[in-house]
């Protein structure tokens, strides 16, 4: 079960967005082929990461070390599972989307010190993808303050007073929490002698104070704030300042699934279902994440601003997935990993999907946008798709994952849990609905009645259309039987396979 | 080859003496010749210190006996592993400010030229002469040689530097006058000075008063010298009205040959079972961990750039203290003993170093020395700056940087020590260097320049230093992360597990 293959394809994956990155430093004059060098490493890298899948599947591991032994037992270098190879592949294709998409956005928008936004990007990219592949807590820490910083500039993009609050804020959480994750990582390897993930958990409950473990857990979850739950979320709505891009693809998946993928880590890898029964640690990290699904909707209710709005939203569902792993039941973790492919695709739709109504109309609030549907109908559709993936209604493949995580929470044999996922559910209409609503039935207000009444339709760039049509309608190929979710569904099961019947 | 080598540490010392005056002599009559004198001298030194390096990590110590006579009667000089490591690192950052001061000097001090480098190579001689002897009293000599070329060299600017030199003078010499006691006091009990002599002397009076109070005595007397809080307050003004080459130094160099005195003459002379017998490592740490605290929280108020480096290394001498009062109770590879400390004085060098040069870069180019006018500096010095973001995301702590591998050493050796209090006190730390770091980081980066508006179109000018004083930043900057996995690959580990055997800091206690 557990072969294990060498193979340089981690390293070259990561050389991908770094190589691009030093390009488009020294293609700063010639914008095109700046942009170029982004679409190149981003197709190559998400190549290189597929073709991983086929060993991955069949439950070998991919292990490949640049620095042995720079502590004893920890090698700094990466083992590629299939719940990491899940993450990457998540990232990595959406970059390339994302990647059409800013160079629509930025160009129609004129932004400013787009170079430094390219180069960051390509950085980011580089920490998420790092973290995913890490074979251990050491190696993932330093893919994961590479991805906090490369992301600051991002944040502070527009470089006003209020963006550069955001930009210190975003910061202060969250190399807060990267304090906190290292002071972990060395307790755990003092503790347990090694940092690598391996399924059921390095820590053993023999000889270790209960307590001592309860503490160590806290410390992890705060040093994942990047996962955003509620009470230390508040850096996500702020950070909602940045280029709509970044806001897609760093907000709603590199960045936070980071937190999210490193709590699934500890949870299953690094503490193993059993011990974080026998705490009674999945209870109190299932009620962090109920508080979190329920208050974050409610939340979002409240929002005007169409991104701050979706932010909340991602807060909501980020916890959707700390909750299926907090049932430590197979099908509440198969239901957890894959909610982070489709929860990612959906969202960015939606993201996309705001920035294309910046760029063509300059709305950002959604009271403004009354009759947008009719002018803009090809995103408001993709808004549709992702609205009804959110909510988990059928055509869409945010049911899928909501059954399995509905399906976890019988297994565990809690239904009050069953009732949480329940009223979020509901929560997620109840915000997602209106924006539906204004957008295609209300009537416009006076002044745009004359655009609507020649029937003018006014999209957004080719460039940018492009992309939010196909996430969407992987959004909904996702629902339905086919090789593209196959290998999703199979690198979860072969994810849970490996716990050993959980 | 290797019977020549033995001769180098005296070589060392020597060349550089006779160098200062032939600087004087020479500069006299023509003053173009000043610099490269002193250049081709500290170019030889650092070949020569590497020659050692190689020998003492192959062969055994070099012992040097001056004039001949047989320790302990004459003084002598003795390079180890300890030794032979501080004098490349000192040599190495001497040499990287040489060749920044070229520039620099002709714009600060432009008549004082040839004073200026014969008092640099003088400060060198004495460093150099700290680290390769092997006798108490002459180890006296040569801090004040060192310390004396320091206070002439912070007072050359004139005006306020005068100030702060004044104030670095009498502090300097109540500290070294403490370490006179020490040695007085040791000799009163002993009769020698040697200081391998004195080791084999003094255990079987460890119990005496006299010999404790040295202890103290040298323990005050350097901790003024290396700056370690609370006795740290003659070094922010001096390592702010410096020229920039010399607060490099001072920061990055002399207070660490400082502490290579305490770490000599705690484990060398006085020994480990010494140590052990009075709390003094418990107290080390407490004091440590004041000054790592004290000095972040002091740095974040300063609003002079050069000022806030200046209370970041208070903070960072404490990391190196509290990594010597950690050493004895560690014994697991590969941060046991004395490793994290050895390795945060070479990481310490590598990024004060870096960030001094860049401080000086900004008052060279446009006499910027508040933090607050650093606006647009990015777009204006893209290398400089970026050589600042490196050194300073190294100090914050962030991986795979220097600071990183230090940081990461330590904590793990405090929770080996079962001190966990003080992995929350570096942490913390960490955050607070955060906070003064990316102050300036935002300054230079991000923050619009008053007036200006960013658009597609705006060119700003790039006015960037001239490359004799940029490539001395750029390769420290490149060394803060090109270092970092030298450290993560343990490359350096041999040479520091030599130090560590050599003071019998690998057995279990």
């Amino acid at each position: 079960m557990n072969e294990i293959t060498e193979s340089l394809k981690p390293v070259l994956a990561l050389a991908c967005p770094a190589s691009a990155a030093l390009l488009i430093l020294m293609s700063n004059r010639w914008p095109n082929l700046r942009e170029s060098w982004t679409l190149i490493g981003s197709v190559v890298q998400f190549l290189i990461i597929l073709s991983m899948a086929p060993v991955i599947i069949n439950g070998e591991r991919i292990e490949c070390y640049l620095f042995r032994e720079i502590l004893p037992q920890v090698h700094f270098g990466f083992r590629v599972d299939a719940f990491g190879l899940l993450f990457a592949i998540t990232a990595s294709s959406l970059w390339i989307l994302v990647s059409i998409y800013s160079i629509g956005y930025m160009r129609a928008l004129q932004e400013h010190a787009q170079t430094r936004y390219y180069f960051c990007f390509a950085l980011a990219i580089l920490g998420a993808v790092g973290v995913a592949l890490s074979g251990n807590l050491v190696t993932m820490f330093i893919f994961y303050e590479i991805l906090t910083l490369s992301t600051y500039p991002l944040v502070a993009h527009e470089q006003s007073p209020e963006a550069l609050f955001a930009g210190r804020k975003y910061l202060a959480y969250l190399l807060t929490s990267g304090v906190f994750f290292l002071a972990a990582i060395a307790w755990t390897y003092s503790l347990a002698g090694t940092t690598d993930f391996i399924p059921g958990g390095i820590l053993k409950p023999v000889s270790l104070f209960q307590s001592t473990l309860f503490v160590l857990f806290i410390l992890f979850l705060i040093g994942f704030m990047k996962a955003a739950y509620i009470p230390f979320h508040s850096w996500l709505p702020t950070a909602m300042i940045a280029p709509t891009p970044v806001s897609a693809l760093l907000h709603a998946v590199a960045v936070v699934k980071a937190g999210v993928f490193g709590i699934v880590r500890i949870v299953v890898y690094v503490y193993g279902t059993d011990l974080m029964w026998e705490l009674g640690l999945g209870i109190m990290l299932s009620s962090f994440a109920a508080v979190t699904m329920i208050g974050a909707s409610l939340f979002a209710i409240a929002q005007d601003n169409l991104k701050r709005r979706l932010a909340y939203s991602t807060i909501s569902q980020l916890s959707y997935i700390i909750f299926g792993v907090a049932l430590l039941t197979p099908m509440g973790i198969t239901g957890a990993m894959i909610h982070i492919p489709f929860h990612g695709f959906m969202k960015i739709t939606l993201f996309l999907c705001a920035g294309s109504i910046l760029v063509s109309t300059g709305k950002r609030n959604i009271s403004e946008m009354a009759g947008i549907g009719r002018t803009m109908p090809i995103t408001m559709l993709a808004f549709a798709v992702g609205s009804l993936g959110m909510c988990g209604i059928p055509p869409v493949s945010g049911f899928i994952s909501k059954w399995f995580l509905g399906l976890g929470t019988l297994q565990a044999g809690k239904l009050s849990l069953l009732g949480v996922l329940l009223i979020s559910s509901f929560l997620d209409v109840v915000y997602f609905f209106p924006i539906l609503y204004l957008a295609f039935f209300a009537k416009p207000a006076e002044t745009e009645s004359m655009v609507i009444e020649r029937k003018c339709i006014k999209e957004a760039p080719l460039s940018m259309v492009v992309p939010l049509t196909m996430t969407a309608f992987f959004s909904i190929v996702f629902m339905f039987p086919n090789p593209v979710t196959d290998l999703f569904l199979n690198l979860a099961r072969t994810a849970v396979g490996q716990l050993g019947g959980g | 080859m290797s019977h020549f080598i033995e001769h180098f540490p005296v070589l060392i010392v020597v060349i550089s003496l006779l160098s200062s005056i032939t600087i004087l002599v020479a500069g006299w009559i023509n003053n173009k010749t000043s610099y490269f004198i002193f250049i081709t001298t500290i170019l030889i030194q650092f070949v020569a210190a590497i020659f050692i390096l190689v020998h003492v990590l192959t062969g055994s110590p070099i012992h040097y006996w001056l004039g001949g006579w047989k320790p302990p009667w004459g003084i002598e000089y003795v390079v180890d592993a300890l030794s032979a490591y501080v004098l490349v690192i000192l040599l190495f950052l001497a040499l990287a400010c040489g060749i920044y001061s070229k520039k620099n000097i002709e714009h600060e001090l432009p008549k004082k030229v040839v004073s200026f480098y014969s008092i640099f190579q003088l400060l060198i001689a004495g460093l150099c002469g700290v680290a390769v002897t092997g006798d108490v009293f002459n180890m006296y000599v040569f801090i004040e040689i060192m310390s004396i070329a320091a206070y002439a060299l912070i007072a050359s600017r004139g005006k306020i530097a005068l100030k702060a030199s004044f104030t670095y003078l009498v502090l300097g010499s109540v500290g070294a006058c403490f370490f006179l006691i020490g040695i007085g006091l040791l000799y009163s009990v002993t009769g020698s000075l040697n200081m391998h002599d004195l080791s084999l002397l003094l255990p079987p009076l460890y119990g005496n008063r006299v010999v404790q109070a040295a202890f103290v005595f040298f323990f005050v007397g350097l901790s003024i010298k290396m700056a370690l809080f609370p006795l740290h307050t003659w070094l922010p003004d001096a390592h702010a009205f410096a020229p920039a080459e010399i607060s490099a130094m001072l920061s990055g160099i002399i207070i660490e040959v400082s502490t290579y005195a305490f770490i000599r003459v705690s484990f060398s002379v006085f020994t480990v079972n010494f140590l052990k017998l009075l709390p003094i490592l418990d107290i080390l740490c407490w004091v440590a961990g004041a000054a790592i605290i004290v000095g972040s929280l002091l740095a974040i108020t300063q609003l002079n750039l050069k000022r806030m480096l200046a209370y970041s290394s208070v903070a960072n001498m404490g990391y190196i203290m509290l990594a010597v009062g950690l050493s004895t109770s560690v014994v697991s590879e590969p941060w046991n003993g004395l490793t994290p400390a050895l390795m945060h004085i070479l990481n310490h060098a590598l990024m004060k170093g870096c960030l001094f040069l860049v401080a000086g870069v900004f008052i060279y180019k446009a006499d910027l020395w508040l933090i607050k006018d650093f606006q647009g500096l990015g777009k204006r010095m893209p290398y400089t700056c970026a050589a600042f973001v490196v050194a300073a995301i190294s100090m914050i702590g962030i991986p795979p940087s220097v600071g990183f591998v230090s940081k990461l050493y330590i904590i793990l050796a405090a929770i080996e020590a079962k001190k966990i209090i003080f992995v929350a006190l570096l942490l913390l730390s960490s955050l607070l260097n955060l906070v003064y770091f990316w102050r300036v980081i935002e300054t230079m980066y991000m923050k619009k320049v008053e007036g200006e508006e960013y658009s597609l179109l705006t060119h700003v000018s790039k006015d960037e230093a001239p490359f004799g004083m940029l490539a001395p930043v750029l390769i420290l900057a490149s060394l803060c992360i090109v270092m970092g996995f030298f450290w993560l690959a343990k490359i350096p580990m041999p040479l520091l597990n030599q130090v560590n055997s050599m003071f019998g800091l690998n057995k279990m206690p």
